[in-house]
């Protein structure tokens, strides 16, 4: 149970504040707040989401720079209040189409007509949208959409693509559009992310853990990169490898979202690849099986409460009525091998006193029909870097480069890469001293952030979406989009 | 970012100029649209009234327009109720005149024919908060508790609850608790059973202890029908009370494996479950489930493995520390079984420090032969790392790894080549590091001096570096060539040494290098030795004169006493015992396992949730965490350890070997633990037990006159049996039907010289020992006890302390009824002991 419920702005203002069971003191919004606001002197750590003040639990999300925060006195469990913190969000979201603090303050008030059916004396009552529908009045007053980034990895299909009604993604559950008539519609994203972690160089080792002889990428410039297990090449001998580009870690995190406009909750049926498998037969996680066929091995998934899985086993068929506003129908997880969709190359090496260069290269390793967009490239480099000057490619158009003196870090950003383009980034680095030899443990790991619209790389696909008909007229517009996004895409140096 | 000083000027104050001139603008505009009933008023009215609400949520005091909002309130405008129900709610506490003016607006309303504001008004209504108002509340409750409507019931439910805590006596008066109880059995809607179910939880759980009756009510609800019409149901709940209700069934015992697989199959689909919560509810009911049952909590750790793990990486990134957070207690607890999932607690570069330190402390805990080598490697690559925390981090979680394997070889290579980094902050964690290696590998020295000698001392600033590296100068002074000029120059600056711990290593280490290097160190132990009897500091000072002192007397007595030979330490003290531990895994899916303390470490009793084990064992334990108390709490556990009591036999355990190096915890005399929970006890009865030393008979007090000479009337079985499982998994479901503590008669305390003399007296009241354990002058039992006429048992933790002659016992009981008739019949043979 839970005694207040709050909602903050990202400079600590009140927008939203209900107390449930009075019995946290009153100020407990201002002690949250200088409590995250400086969670260690050096601000380097941030705040954990859950922490205890004099007795009182402060739970808190984040999301749109807000803060959603619950208190508790009780020894309760953490999930099951972060869990309904995010669902509270979401349901915020579902009746005022954008969340932001501007759509929060303009509508507050139906923020509390919500809150109190939520929530009875720190109990939760229901979060279901359409429940909800029948005991909330207040129409949402709806803020101009352009201006806001939504909220959730649907927003990402704002940004390019042309495809998709923009306003869609925006909707409230609640307000009619213009005219007075809903348009009947569904969307159904698959939204996937994406680890992976390269190698630098390579190492030798013999099974004892015996001397271990790390051969820096310096001595092996030029070479190709190797996508296959490092094993192999042990078992073979081979005195001197070539560098760079083994995958240590790789996995997707994948979501079946769907946002469902249609009127009466009609049954609807969602048929996946054929070929999908789910768990590993081994205990073994990253085997490196095939790559680029074969069926599509799930790790792990789970569903959301409206799924039967009757037929899944049968024709990997879902079955659901989907509850009014957003929700995650499935979420997945693979550590099967896939295609990385980029390839990152990147080298620090002296060149003279007080001098080093680093070279930067990306190569677009997906189909040219697909285009990522909003990439950024990141590189820490050593702490002693005074001055920096970059040298992009000549014709390099939507390219833009930084130095972050604070931080000490490369920031290289690209508008878009068409699948299959390769870019280059040069940078000369000035020290104020000398450097210790050993620049590769200096600076890196290169990091790499990008969205790619109606791309995924696990291969799990949506083969139909059937619903249900009410008539022969019934034909609600379907939505079905694919993306891909990097989560923790590294490659060491 | 406006600083929180912004904040403070903000701050609720009804004295705020700028707030009060708006709120008597809005006094007055209030009071104009009252009695209006012209077309547009209500949305007028209804802007004002957002003003209000605003005002309200920003801290300013806007309770002097209650009057005025109540008069407005005479609307059918749904959305105006509502708020002006918002604005009641949030004044009524404090204004309880005025709220009686909403009292008869809310009482109209709650007969209203649309069953939405019925539902509404009566939830305003019971969340007044004012104690006189609640005679009003009893009549509407009733009906609301009886309405057609599932959603007034739902209201009600909860209502019934809130005036429990605005006045108990009311509540329980009008007999609500037994309609609750009624309704919970037989409404349809799910959400009004669990409603229910959550007020009769909280109200029997605080009747509990003033109530036999509560009490038992309490435990009905864990009875076999009740939880199985739940559990068959369990779909039809909402994801929110789905959890209530495993929550409820993690504590149901169930009579066979039979059932337990029973439960477990129909449940087994919500791991599959999108909300975490659910899930993590799923599995804690799970392992309670198979507690007793090696094998197949075996099987639930593989078969909850996939699952957790994709909630950590599917959900936001609080959903997934919280879930991460209960998936490193599990590895905490069976390292083994995850070992082969190690790489899924590999950091990712954007993580915050607080995952990715719960996964460095994973990854130190599944590393084993077969994946050491990748684990190292990839934690050398934190060690780079822009993040410093996360870097100092990374060099302990390879030195622990270094410190748990048999092969260390290429780790400490790694550690030395951390030292060739010329990093200050990783040579400083790093030379920590090599001295334990060093208490434990001794073996390694030649390799690890060579290096450590190369490192230049002006390098090393933090306190615990230095040391490490003094002890190192000290200890391995004769394969150091330069050690004693180090130690000069260390000596030298002695004034500069902000740190007594390092001057006090320098005391020592000059000392060892002095009976390795007499004609080199001679001039610079001249020279600490003054320096530190010059030493303010009194540990120092207090050193050095002894060093001095013990040198006069005989420099080879000297030698034995500063420099004796070591045995290598085999395993280093763990910090928390396996007792907090077991706790803490007791609370899975509580805030305890974030916080990893038990919950009574954090929460004051009534807040510990109705089912938290209630039982205070902790607190023999209370001063584990502080390292200094590591060896009376080794011995309290590893008493623990005889008496069954631990779970956790897969944790290596952490019994001490007390090397005699100076870096050795004091040692507290074992009292000092159980003083501390002493001292925790409440006044009152800490001076009923005063008095009761003078009672010849030991008896308590409590104990009524009558009652006090004969043995009491309960008949207990003479050959009772029971198997130490047995006991083990009772005493874990059980929970304390009472807590007493006392005193003996010091003639009593006079004949317990070791444990086992106490046994065969008992034994003669038909009380039987399972267990004992300690030393003087604490003495920890476990008794059972059988009823004559029936197999309901009575179990007994007893711990008496012969230098107090106090006795604190906790009693758990199939029976709880008679609880008291046993503990008096226990106190009497207690009593008998040691009298002729």
């Amino acid at each position: 149970m839970i005694s207040q419920f709050f909602i903050l702005s990202q400079r600590g203002d009140k927008i939203v504040f209900r107390d449930y069971r009075g019995d946290v003191p009153k100020g407990s919004t201002e002690i949250f707040f200088r409590k995250v606001k400086f969670w260690k002197e050096d601000g380097e750590e941030e705040a954990p989401p859950i922490f205890n003040v004099d007795g009182v639990n402060y739970f808190h999300v984040k999301v749109v720079g807000l803060l959603f925060v619950a208190t508790t006195r009780a020894n309760v469990s953490p999930s099951l209040i972060l869990e309904l913190l995010q669902r509270i969000a979401r349901i915020i979201k579902d009746y005022l189409g954008i969340l932001s603090e501007e759509s929060l303050r303009k509508n507050f008030v139906l923020v509390y007509e919500l809150l109190d059916e939520v929530i009875d004396f720190g109990y939760v009552q229901t979060t279901s949208t359409e429940v909800l529908k029948s005991y909330v009045f207040n129409e949402p007053i709806v803020v101009d959409a352009a201006r806001f980034p939504a909220l959730g990895p649907a927003s990402i299909f704002m940004q390019g693509t042309k495809r998709m009604p923009g306003t869609a993604v925006t909707k409230s559950v609640v307000a009619n559009e213009p005219g007075g008539r809903k348009r009947e519609e569904i969307f159904i994203d698959i939204i996937e992310k994406i680890s992976v972690t390269f190698s630098s160089s390579v190492g030798l080792w013999d099974k004892r853990f015996g001397p271990v002889i790390t051969i820096s990428t310096k001595k092996l410039r030029g070479c190709l990169c190797l996508p296959f297990p490092l094993a192999m090449l042990i078992q073979i001998s081979m005195p001197i490898l070539p560098l760079q580009g083994y995958i240590l870690t790789s996995e997707i995190d994948g979501t079946i979202q769907m946002k469902s406009y249609l009127s009466g909750n009609p049954e609807i049926r969602l048929a996946l690849n054929e070929d999908v498998t789910i768990g590993r037969s081994g205990s073994s996680a990253y085997g490196y099986s095939s790559a680029g066929s074969g069926p599509v091995i799930l790790d792990d998934c789970n569903f959301h409460e409206s799924v039967h899985l009757d037929t899944f086993d049968l024709d990997r068929t879902l079955s659901l009525v989907p509850p009014d506003g957003e929700f995650p129908v499935m979420n997945y997880r693979m550590t099967q091998e896939f295609k990385p969709p980029f390839r990152i190359n990147a080298l620090i090496e002296e060149a003279g006193a007080l001098k080093a260069e680093v070279i930067l290269k990306i190569r677009a390793e997906f189909p040219s029909s697909a285009t990522a967009n909003t990439i950024l490239v990141q590189m820490p480099v050593p702490s002693y870097t005074t001055r920096v000057s970059f040298e992009l490619e000549p014709g390099a158009v939507g390219q833009t480069t930084d130095f972050k003196e604070a931080n000490k870090r490369l920031e290289w950003s690209l508008k878009k890469i068409v699948g299959g383009a390769e870019h280059t980034l040069r940078a000369k680095l000035t020290f104020s001293q000398e450097s210790h030899g050993n620049l590769t443990k200096e600076a890196g790991p290169v990091s790499m952030n990008f969205t790619i619209p109606m791309y995924n790389v696990s291969r799990l696909q949506v083969k139909y979406l059937q619903i249900a008909k009410k008539s022969k007229a019934y034909n609600p517009y379907r939505w079905v989009r694919y993306v891909t996004q990097a989560n923790s895409y590294v490659a060491r140096i | 970012m406006a600083p929180p000083a912004h904040q403070t000027q903000r701050s609720p104050s009804p004295s705020q100029p700028s707030g009060r001139s708006e709120v008597s603008d809005l006094k007055l505009q209030l009071r104009q649209l009252a009695g209006s009933r012209a077309p547009g008023a209500d949305d007028s009215k209804r802007e004002l009234f957002k003003k209000v609400i605003s005002y309200m949520t920003i801290g300013i005091d806007v309770s002097s327009v209650f009057s005025e909002m109540v008069m407005c309130s005479a609307t059918s405008d749904i959305v105006l109720k509502k708020m002006c129900y918002l604005y009641v709610g949030n004044y009524a506490k404090n204004n309880p005149d005025l709220a009686l003016l909403t009292i008869n607006f809310l009482q109209r309303d709650c007969k209203d024919q649309d069953p939405m504001i019925r539902g509404l008004a009566l939830r305003s209504l019971c969340s007044l908060r004012v104690a006189n108002l609640v005679e009003y509340l009893v009549g509407p409750l009733g009906s609301g508790l009886k309405d057609g409507s599932a959603y007034v019931r739902m209201v009600a439910a909860v209502g019934v609850l809130k005036l429990y805590h605005i006045s108990a006596s009311t509540c329980i008066d009008a007999d609500f608790p037994a309609m609750l109880k009624h309704l919970m059995l037989n409404d349809r809607d799910t959400q009004v059973v669990a409603n229910c179910l959550s007020a009769l939880r909280e109200i029997w759980s605080s009747e509990a202890s003033l109530s036999e009756e509560a009490s038992k009510e309490l435990d009905g609800l864990l009875s076999k029908p009740l939880i199985y019409y739940l559990l068959n149901r369990i779909r039809e709940f909402s994801e929110w009370a789905q959890c209530l209700v495993l929550e409820l069934v993690a504590k149901y015992v169930p009579s066979d494996s039979n059932e337990i697989f029973d439960i477990m199959n129909l449940l087994e689909d919500r791991l599959q479950h999108a909300n975490s919560a659910v899930v993590l509810a799923t599995i804690k009911l799970f392992m309670q489930l198979t507690l007793s049952m090696t094998d197949v909590h075996q099987q639930v750790y593989e078969r909850i493995k996939a699952p957790l793990i994709t909630l950590v990486s599917t959900g936001s990134p609080e959903q997934s520390y919280a879930v991460l957070s209960h998936l490193h207690l599990l590895v905490m607890r069976a390292p083994m079984l995850f070992s082969s999932d190690y790489k899924h607690f590999y950091c990712h570069y954007n993580e915050p420090s607080y995952v990715k330190k719960l996964k460095l402390e994973m990854l130190t805990a599944v590393a084993n032969e077969n994946n050491t080598y990748e684990i190292v490697t990839e934690l050398c690559e934190y060690v780079a790392n822009v993040d410093i925390p996360i870097a100092r981090e990374s060099i302990r979680a390879v030195g622990k790894i270094a410190l748990q394997q048999y092969d260390v070889n290429a780790i400490v290579d790694r550690l030395l080549q951390f030292l060739e980094m010329e990093k200050d902050y990783v040579t400083a964690e790093t030379l920590v590091l090599v001295k334990d290696l060093l208490r434990k590998y001794p073996q390694w020295s030649h390799d690890c001096i060579a290096v450590v000698g190369n490192i230049s001392s002006k390098n090393v600033h933090e306190p615990k570096a230095k040391a490490a590296l003094i002890w190192m100068l000290g200890e391995y002074a004769q394969d150091m060539v330069d050690a004693p000029y180090i130690l000069e120059s260390f000596i030298e600056n002695w004034e500069e040494e902000d740190s007594a711990e390092v001057r006090l290593h320098l005391l020592t280490a000059t000392m060892k290098c002095f009976f390795r290097r007499p004609p080199e160190t001679q001039k610079a132990l001249g020279a600490a030795l003054a320096a530190g009897i010059a030493d303010f500091h009194q540990d120092v000072h207090d050193r050095a004169l002894f060093y001095y002192r013990l040198l006069q007397h005989n420099i080879s007595t000297a030698e034995r006493v500063v420099n004796p030979p070591k045995q290598a330490v085999s395993v280093f003290a763990d910090t928390q015992s396996s007792e907090i531990k077991d706790r803490i895994f007791d609370e899975f899916n509580s805030l305890s396992v974030l916080y990893q303390k038990p919950s009574f470490m954090f929460t004051d009793k009534e807040h510990r949730g109705p089912f938290a084990f209630s039982d205070e064992r902790g607190n023999l334990s209370i001063g584990v965490e502080s390292a200094d108390n590591v060896v009376p709490a080794q011995r309290v556990e590893a008493n623990d350890k005889d008496l069954l009591l631990s779970t956790s036999e897969k944790e290596e355990s952490g019994t001490t070997v007390n090397n005699g190096a100076a870096y050795s915890a004091p040692l507290y005399d074992a009292a000092s633990a159980p003083l501390v929970a002493l001292d925790t006890q409440p006044v009152a009865q800490a001076l009923q037990a005063g008095l009761a030393i003078d009672d010849l008979l030991g008896l308590n007090l409590t104990t009524p006159a009558a009652s006090a000479p004969a043995p009491p009337p309960l008949k207990l079985n003479a050959k009772a049996a029971l198997d130490p499982g047995t006991f083990q998994q009772k005493w874990r479901q059980l929970s304390i039907s009472m807590s007493q503590e006392f005193s003996v008669s010091p003639q009593g305390v006079a004949a317990l010289t070791t444990p086992q003399t106490l046994l065969r007296h008992m034994q003669g009241h038909s009380i039987h020992c399972i267990a004992s354990g300690g030393q003087a002058p604490n003495f920890k039992y476990f008794f059972f006890a059988q009823k004559a006429e029936d197999t309901s048992t009575f179990l007994v933790e007893c711990i008496i302390n012969t230098s107090s002659c106090k006795v604190q016992m906790k009693i758990k009981a199939d029976d709880q009824s008679a609880s008291q008739a046993f503990s008096d019949l226990f106190q009497f043979a207690l009593s008998k002991f040691g009298m002729p």
